[in-house]
């Protein structure tokens, strides 16, 4: 049983690594500027790491641990709009990026106040 | 030069990221993976954005870019500390092999509750 979960495990990794290696993510709407492969990698990374973060949100013991979660992938989308960034070299992506930091901020202070037990006022 | 040392600074970043990730998932306790998630994932985004302003220089994101990795800079590690500190004062267990906990001297823990 545990060298069936070895055996399935390795064979998702080396798919997941070979699809990153051989086939980039086609970005749709600007498909004649430079730099597309490596963003089409670099976004197959961070989208595998936002899966791995809801793995965590989902199975959760606690609700800590989901907050911390929901925080960190915030984290990194503002990670995936800066790499837009590089892709299309329009600046717009940067405020959503900006937008996304300050939202996930105040939400996270909000959370842990309610989780601590106290009123949200004081 | 700019644009090469650019982009090994965001290949450097999706590495510092996806390894706070693996730490998410393996760790067994709030505050270590906290420990992992936040400095980790912190640092590469931080690193992620610096090298998108030396790609783009000057420019409208660029400078978007260096705003917000001011703005995460000051404000991850304060999040981070309200979560710890609101889960120690909710009363979360820690992980059995945990050796001391000096908080809990000062600040005495309601009792164990596990959700």
């Amino acid at each position: 049983m545990k060298l069936l979960q070895w055996f399935l495990s390795a064979v998702l990794l080396i798919s997941i690594a070979a699809l990153i290696i051989f086939r980039p993510l086609p970005i749709l709407f600007y498909p004649k500027l430079p730099h597309i492969p490596f963003v089409g990698r670099a976004i197959y990374i961070l989208v595998l790491s936002c899966l791995l973060c809801l793995y965590r949100v989902v199975r959760g013991p606690t609700s800590a641990d989901r907050i911390m979660a929901i925080d960190i992938m915030g984290i990194m989308i503002i990670g995936m709009c800066a790499v837009l960034t590089i892709a299309t070299g329009r600046g717009w992506y940067m405020d959503v990026g900006i937008a996304w930091a300050l939202q996930s901020f105040i939400t996270v202070l909000a959370l842990s106040k309610h989780l601590e037990g106290r009123n949200l006022d004081a | 030069m700019r644009e090469t040392i650019g982009f090994i600074l965001v290949a450097i970043g999706l590495l510092l990221n996806v390894l706070g990730c693996i730490g998410i998932v393996r760790l067994p306790d709030v505050y270590l993976r906290l420990m992992a998630g936040t400095k980790c994932v912190t640092l590469g985004t931080c690193s992620i954005l610096f090298g998108t302003f030396l790609i783009m220089g000057f420019t409208m994101g660029g400078v978007k870019c260096l705003l917000c990795l001011v703005f995460i800079v000051l404000t991850d590690a304060v999040s981070a500390h309200v979560i710890t500190r609101s889960a120690h004062r909710a009363g979360i267990k820690f992980y059995e092999g945990t050796i001391k906990d000096e908080y809990s001297e000062d600040h005495p823990k309601k009792k164990d509750v596990n959700s």
